[in-house]
């Protein structure tokens, strides 16, 4: 969306609501040990409150957020925080996503479960969020090119 | 239309109750002779990881490399619109 809204009501809508849903975003990735969600949920609503900006504002508001150049390299962390968390639980001797073999001093193999668990969830969030966000850039770009 | 919600209702009909402990998936051992997984899960989930919820669980530790492959194909998709819907300078001369 090259030309932007001249409405600022619906700008302002979308910033009150904006840091809200990102919270809560954050809320479902982190609290999924205890309650329903994960990292997919969670992603989601991260991306939800970019896009909410993204298309109240239009792209030169955009720009001041995420931007466009940013999405791709947050999707591959994404996925290397998730291939990454494997590789060093198997470096460290144990089996591919085993996370009994982190190596975190001073921790028991299920509090270490519990927190591989938590880092794989952030990195899904993160990559579906950057996936989501990329999705939509690339069908607006593709338009305004035509 | 009216006939297949019919079919539905009365395949609904004869399900077991949900959370009686004597239906065949609550059961030690199924039809065929093997063990049932979700046993192991349920007994276990909490005891291995310390995390209440069992479903996230199943989807980070037992199941770990199925979400490593969920989260690969959405990769795969978003790359996808990245190929196929941006359209380069080259194209538009």
């Amino acid at each position: 969306m090259r030309r932007q809204f001249h409405s600022p009501i619906v700008l302002l809508g979308a910033r009150l609501l904006s840091p809200y849903i990102m919270v809560f975003g954050w809320y479902v990735i982190i609290h999924g040990h205890y309650s329903p969600g994960g990292g997919f949920q969670g992603g989601a609503l991260l991306a939800a409150s970019v896009l909410l900006i993204r298309v109240a504002g239009g792209r030169r508001v955009a720009r001041l957020q995420i931007q466009e150049f940013a999405t791709t390299p947050l999707a591959v962390i994404g996925v290397v925080i998730y291939f990454a968390t494997g590789l060093v639980a198997m470096a460290m001797g144990g089996y591919f996503l085993d996370y009994s073999a982190l190596p975190i001093p001073g921790m028991e193999p299920e509090w270490l479960r519990y927190t591989g668990i938590l880092i794989i969830e952030v990195g899904i969030g993160l990559a579906v969020m950057a996936i989501l966000v990329m999705i939509y850039d690339n069908m607006v770009r593709g338009e305004d090119y035509a | 239309m009216v006939l297949f919600a019919g079919i539905l209702i009365f395949a609904a009909s004869d399900l077991p109750f949900r959370g009686d402990p004597d239906n065949l998936m609550h059961a030690e051992e199924s039809i065929t002779g093997t063990t049932v997984k979700g046993n192991y899960f349920i007994k276990n989930a909490y005891r291995d990881t310390r995390t209440p919820n069992m479903v996230t669980v199943v989807l980070g530790d037992y199941r770990s490399i199925d979400t490593f492959g969920e989260q690969v194909v959405i990769y795969t998709a978003g790359l996808i619109t990245l190929l196929v819907l941006r359209k380069t300078r080259r194209r538009r001369t």
